[in-house]
Formats: C-alpha cells, structure tokens, sequence
C-alpha cells in the first residue's frame, strides 16, 4: 500500500512540477510596490488594478502594497532590482524606469528590470491663470518671447520640466522653471497666481478648473480629449484644442503608467502577469478609472512595449543632451 | 457661517447612524493600536485599510480612515511620555516634558494630561473648520514659496528664540539636522545630494529612524548607567488617579487656548503638526509662568506640545479638501483615498458633495471624544508599565526602538541607522548639545530649502520677495519680533 502511495505521490509531483514549467501562479502574497509617493497618479494606478483583482478575483492570493517612492521613484525601482526571478514583486511607474538613469546617479538600468505591461496614458496640458493676458498656444508664445514667463512644475528633469524644454526649443522661447514637490503644488500655485504657467495632467488640475482658478490653453495629444459632460458651465475635455493645433508643432506627449518585474524572470511568470493585467484593462472598472482620470487606455506589452519604451528613450535623451542633463 | 451651522446640522444626519458609528468606533480603536506602535504610525495604518474602503461608501470610508487617524494621532504620545521613543514626528516635543513627568513617577497625571489636550485641540480645530469651512480657500491661495518659506523661518524663530541653553551648541545641533534633512534626491537640481552611491541613501534619510535612534535608544543608553533613576517612584496608579489628574487639568486653560489657536494657523497656513508643535513649545516657554520650568517636566510644556499638535491635524483636513494639499503623510495617503473613490477635492468640492465634506466634518466631533474616552481607559494600564523594574523595560524599550525603525521602510540600512543615532544622541546629551532643534532642522530643513530656492526662482534672486506681500510683511515682522525678544531675553540675563 506505501509503495502505491509513494508512487501515486511522485507521479503526481512529476505532473505538478511539469505544469509549473509551462504555467505561473502566485503561491504566496503578492507585493505592488509604488514608486511614488502616497495619494499621487501612481499611487491611484496600483491601487485601482488591486481593487480591480480583488473585486473579480483574477489571482488567487492576497496584494499587499508598499510605497517606495524616495528620490522620485529611484528608491523603488532599486527594491524591485534587488528581487531577482521572485515573480511575486511587481514594480509600479511611470517612464521614470528609463528617464530617472540617463538624468541622474540611480542604481538600475532600464533593461534591468522584466517589463510586463504598459495600461495607461496620462496627457499633459498647458494650464494658466484665468487672468492671464493670453488665449491661445500662439499668443502666449508671443508674450513668452516679450516677457519672463513663468513655469511651475512636478520635480527636476522630470516630465514636466523636459515637456517644457520641448516647448521651448520648438517656440523658441526661454522660460524660468519652478520645481515643486507635485503636480498639486504646481496647480495650487497656479490657482494663487504665483506661477503663470503649469503642464498638469488632467487629474491634477481639474478641482481648480471646475472652480475658475485655472484655463486649460491646449493639449499635447494629437486628437482631442474624448468627449464627455461638461466640466465647468461651458467647456467639457473634448472642447480644449490640442497644441498643434493651435501652432505649437508638438505631436504627442504623454506619460505611460507602466508595470515591471524584477530581473531574471522566466517567462511563465511575465505571461501570467500580462495575463492579469489584460484581464484587468477589460474591466468596466477599469474603463471607470480612465475616464475618470481623463487618461488615455492603451495596453502595451511584449515586444510592442520594449519598441515603445526604446524609442522614447532615445527622443528623450535628444533633449537632456540639448539641456546638459546626461549623467555620465 | 449660520449656513454652515446648518451644513453641520446635515453632516450629523449623515455621520450619526448606526453603521457610521461603529465604523468610527473601529476606526479609532485600531488607530490607538497604531498609534502606540513607534515607526507603524498612522500613515500605515490608514494605507493597511484602504483596500477594505474600495467597496464602501466614499463618506463611510473616510469616517473610518480619519477615525483611525485622530486615533493613531492620540495614542501617538502614548510611548512618547512613557519610554521617550516618539511614535509620530509630530509628538516629539511631548517627550520634551511628558518623558521627565513620567520619570518622576507621575505617569498618569502626563497621559492624562496628554489625551485630554489632544481631545482639546482636535475639538477647538474642528470648531475653527466648522466656522471657515467655505471661505479659506482665498487665504490659503496666499501662499507662496515666499511666504511659506517665512512660515518655516517663523516656526525655527519662535522655537529657537525662546529656548536657553548655549546658543553656539543650538546652532551645531541645527546645523547637523540641515545637513541631514540635504541628503537624497534635491527637488529643485533633481540631482542626488550627499548619497556617495550608496542607493541606500538615495531615498534620504529616514527622519523617524533618526529620531527614534536619538530619543529612544539615545535615552535608553543613558538610562543604563543610572538605572534606578528610571525606577518610578511608586503611586497609586488607579482610575481615581486619572479622575484626579483630569479634574486639575482645566487649570492650564491658558496654555491650552494659545496652543489651540497656535495649532490652527500652523493646520491651515501650510506647516503641519510637527511644526505647529514645535512653535507652540516655544512660545509657551515664553508666555507661560512656569515657562522655566519647560523640560523638566512641566505639565505646560506637556500640553502647550500636545494641543498644537492635535489641532493642527484636524485644521489641515481644510487645505486638503478644499486645495488637495496634505499637510502630513497620513493627510497624503487619505488624499489617494479620496481619489480612489471618486472624490476630486478642490474649491468646488464644498459646493458638489456637501454631505460628504460635512458628513466628515461631523463625524470629526464624535470620533475625537471617542478618542480620547478610549485612551483615558487606557491610562492606569500603560501607567503600571512605568513600575515594571528597568532590567525587564529596558530590553522591551530597545525592541520597541529596532521594530519602529524597521516599520518605516523595511530596509537593514535603516537599523544601522538607528544604531549610529542611538550613539550620537547619548553623546550629544552627555556634551550638554540639545536634540530638538536638530530634529526640527531635520523635520523643516528640506521644505524650508526648497521654499527658498523656489522664491530665488519666481523673483529672479531678489529677497525683497520677503517683503513682497502684505502676507509676507506680516509674518517677516513676526520673526522680527521673535528675534528681538530672543536678544532682549539674552541682554537682561546677562545684566
């Protein structure tokens, strides 16, 4: 009878260990780790995806989420180098993973880590003060070039400030930057007419839209906003001109919200995970969430992801080359 | 504002149900589970039970997390006043004399004395919510980086000013907690300062690592070459105790009221709790008649720290629902909540969900007098702790300190860290160099810094920015004001 069972039992874990080669699934709790600070844009990404994987139990262990967002993220992604082939890691940002290394001294390289999946797109905006003088992307050049404006902004080197070395290079103009903590600051300062101009995502000025604090002049985007309900008395997202539009020759500029896994990473383990986040871009809730933050949905993986992320790298790297950013 | 009193009338339609009071309830005993916990502390706490609020209603999940919030806020000088180990940046200056109370065996009258003024300040800061809820969007629009950087210079003023000691040894302490506050990413040059390619150092140093390393194992290592100085002298620790302590606690009115509204600017103005507590310390030293008394265990001190502190946190629930600016990490993680579900604060938010702000605002009166309720039942419990002889505390004290550190961001670094401190606060104690105001240039350093760096930008290097605004003259004569005093002090010492 031992013998049958012992049999029984190692047949068994020869099937198990066989199944396990071809597919993944998380046999202990998961970690989301936020390369951002609590309450911010990356903060809400992981946090929604785990409420979504929650509500339509999409895995079967429980998420547990931990903020890392120290030096603009580099505390996080440097976490998520250090777990080397444990799939059950994954690292939450934006294109920071490969802008943060070419800027400063950080410990990763983009193709150190495994990426899974890129889910959303964040636009940018030129925002100003409801007083202020110009109407249009072309009027407020032309007072740009008779006068210091003045440019508020999330971080240093960041994707505020290299959207408006963009600018500035294709108007150009010559600006002064504020670096601020977040996009918040920058909206607030803005509302309070200490800063004439900021480049916030939709999310992160609307409350000072809706309340007249601030205008939107144009959006970075090739096409407008999706259409919706209005968001003050007389303007929904749909009714903000896009900047090429209005003169300003910048095609497109946004921010992904990208997902990561550490290095060394078989590739069960990424397919599963692409899997899920799949699933997750399906959802209503998801679609909720897009719509909501007035972000763009778009899912980006395997092959069509790395292309994406090489070739904003390499636009990227023009413009900190042009400012003196690079690290050697 | 009557319309805001009816307002409230709605909010407490909505808060006072009964599903909304056990929620509270709930809220605010895990909090004071978390508060007590030094490196755990409220913004964890409320970032474990976010995800259990994604299904709720957005008004029912807020009253839950900021239930916990005024919980954890609360039990926060719990082991601040008993081991010296703050739980929470912003109850270190509730060491400065809660610590030495208990030392002398008066452990139950500094709890006491703790939970009802923060009961106090949490209750005179939601009134002042209450009042101003709709119009304090246009001051707070007043600020800024020119005016927030004085507010910093403003809460160093008033602190340093009225302290005593040897001005040369302040200013090193300062000095180190600057250089401290420096290292990791810079917000303004984004380039990483003072990290020698260590990527440990890249998220900067861990401010309650340090302080935990400087008061908890620093007051630990001095503790053990006297140890029967921690040996508390024996009182009945008993509820008549508590009664006793409670009943003479009004007497301090003064100190409370000035701490109150000290704690309320600093709330709304953009300095947080851990400043606002600082501040009011400072003046009370001051203005109280025991001011010399202040860190040898004056009940003053004690309340003049814990008011400001607990009033400045429920006034800052106005700049982050009416602007989307938190004013503390916890304040940050409610605003992601906010978010999640649904809720965009800003200037209309008054206007668009009324029953969820003053649903919140209501449920902010009841959670705080449950607060402090539940930990005034907890006090003889932790007083008895005080009598456990100090060969068994000490070692408890020193895992207390080693879980704290690790809490805060799970790194072996930071217990290194905390070794380092522990050493430099027993020296720095020993050479007589004070360590609270290395904490504040630690705590204010880095947004002070920024602040400046962002006025030199906007007013392309000009500092008569500083005098640039009615709102910059006033608080610039301020500091102006504190200086004078300070030197003035110095003079008639002297004479």
């Amino acid at each position: 009878m031992r013998g049958y069972r012992s049999k029984f039992l190692s047949a068994a874990f020869v099937i198990a260990s066989a199944v396990s080669a071809m597919a993944f699934s998380p046999s202990k709790p998961v970690e989301f780790v936020v390369t951002a600070g609590a309450g911010g844009g990356t903060d809400i990404f992981a946090r929604t995806i785990q409420s979504i994987i929650q509500k339509h139990n999409l895995m079967s262990q429980p998420v547990v989420v931990t903020l890392k967002g120290g030096g603009s993220g580099a505390e996080g992604f440097v976490y998520g180098k250090t777990g080397a082939g444990d799939p059950h890691r994954l690292i939450f940002g934006t294109s920071n993973q490969w802008l943060l290394p070419m800027v400063a001294k950080v410990g990763w390289k983009r193709e150190e880590l495994t990426p899974v999946a890129a889910l959303a797109f964040d636009e940018f905006l030129l925002w100003t003060r409801p007083d202020a003088p110009w109407k249009t992307a072309g009027e407020l050049v032309a007072a740009a070039k008779a006068g210091n404006i003045k440019v508020g902004g999330s971080q240093s080197k960041d994707l505020d400030e290299t959207l408006l070395r963009i600018v500035e290079q294709v108007a150009g103009i010559k600006t002064t930057y504020i670096p601020f903590k977040s996009g918040g600051e920058a909206a607030v300062q803005l509302a309070g007419g200490h800063i004439d101009l900021n480049t916030n995502n939709p999310a992160e000025n609307v409350g000072q839209w809706k309340a007249g604090q601030a205008r939107p002049i144009c959006v970075f985007s090739p096409t407008r906003l999706a259409a919706g309900p209005k968001v003050t008395d007389t303007m929904a997202w749909s009714d903000i001109p896009t900047c090429k539009e209005q003169g300003l020759a910048i095609e497109e500029y946004k921010m992904p919200r990208v997902v990561y896994l550490p290095p060394n990473m078989p590739a069960p383990a990424v397919a599963f995970w692409a899997d899920v986040l799949r699933k997750v871009f399906a959802t209503d809730e998801w679609k909720e969430y897009i719509a909501r933050t007035s972000q763009t949905g778009t899912f980006l993986a395997g092959e069509e992801f790395t292309r994406f992320m090489v070739a904003d790298e390499a636009r990227s790297r023009k413009v900190f080359e042009a400012e003196n950013w690079l690290v050697k | 504002m009557v319309e805001n009193f009816t307002q409230l009338m709605q909010g407490f339609a909505v808060s006072l149900s009964a599903y909304h009071i056990a929620l509270m309830m709930a809220g605010v005993m895990f909090g004071l589970v978390v508060g007590v916990m030094p490196g755990l502390g409220a913004p964890n706490g409320v970032s474990l039970l976010l995800p259990l609020t994604f299904t709720m209603e957005p008004v029912s999940a807020v009253i839950l997390l900021t239930s916990m919030y005024w919980g954890a806020l609360i039990g926060g000088s719990t082991t601040s006043i008993l081991f010296n180990i703050p739980g929470e940046p912003s109850s270190i200056a509730t060491t400065f004399d809660g610590y030495p109370m208990a030392k002398r065996g008066e452990a139950t009258k500094a709890l006491t004395f703790a939970f009802l003024s923060s009961g106090f300040g949490a209750l005179f800061g939601v009134v002042v919510v209450t009042l101003l809820a709709s119009s304090i969007t246009k001051f707070a629009l007043l600020f800024s980086p020119v005016e927030y950087f004085l507010v910093f210079v403003l809460a160093f003023a008033s602190f340093i000013a009225f302290g005593a000691g040897s001005p040369l040894k302040t200013i090193v302490s300062i000095l180190i907690g600057l250089a401290l506050a420096s290292v990791g990413m810079d917000t303004i040059s984004g380039s990483m300062r003072l990290t020698y390619d260590i990527p440990e150092l890249i998220r900067g140093i861990s401010f309650l690592v340090v302080v935990i390393g400087l008061f908890g194992l620093g007051e630990l290592l001095e503790t053990m070459q006297n140890p029967y100085a921690a040996k508390a002298v024996t009182t009945r620790l008993d509820w008549a105790e508590v009664f006793r302590s409670a009943m003479i606690w009004p007497r301090h009115y003064a100190s409370l009221l000035r701490s109150a509204i000290i704690g309320c600017w600093m709330g709304i103005a953009p300095g947080g709790p851990t400043a606002a507590s600082f501040m009011s310390y400072g003046i009370g030293k001051r203005m109280s008649r025991n001011g010399a008394n202040f860190g040898k265990g004056e009940p003053d001190g004690l309340v003049s720290a814990e008011t400001a502190d607990q009033a400045a946190g429920s006034a800052a629930m106005l700049p982050m629902l009416a602007l989307g600016l938190p004013s503390s990490a916890t304040a940050a993680v409610l605003l992601g909540g906010l978010l999640i579900w649904g809720i965009t604060p800003g200037p209309t938010l008054f206007r668009e969900k009324p029953e969820f702000v003053w649903g919140l605002i209501s449920s902010m009166y009841l959670a705080n007098v449950v607060a402090v309720i539940m930990a005034l039942a907890t006090v003889p419990l932790f007083a008895r702790m005080m009598q456990v002889p100090f060969s068994i505390t000490g070692p408890i004290i020193a895992m207390i300190c080693v879980i704290g550190a690790w809490t805060v961001a799970g790194a072996p670094f930071d217990l290194w860290l905390l070794m380092v401190f522990g050493v430099v606060g027993f020296v720095m104690k020993a050479l007589d160099y004070p360590l609270a105001p290395l904490v504040l240039g630690m705590v204010l350093g880095d947004r002070m810094e920024d602040a400046f760096r962002q006025s030199m930008l906007l007013s392309g290097g000009k500092f008569s920015a500083f005098l640039g605004s009615p709102l910059a003259v006033v608080i610039s004569s301020l500091i102006a004001l504190c200086i004078l005093v300070a030197v003035m002090g110095a003079v008639r010492r002297r004479a």
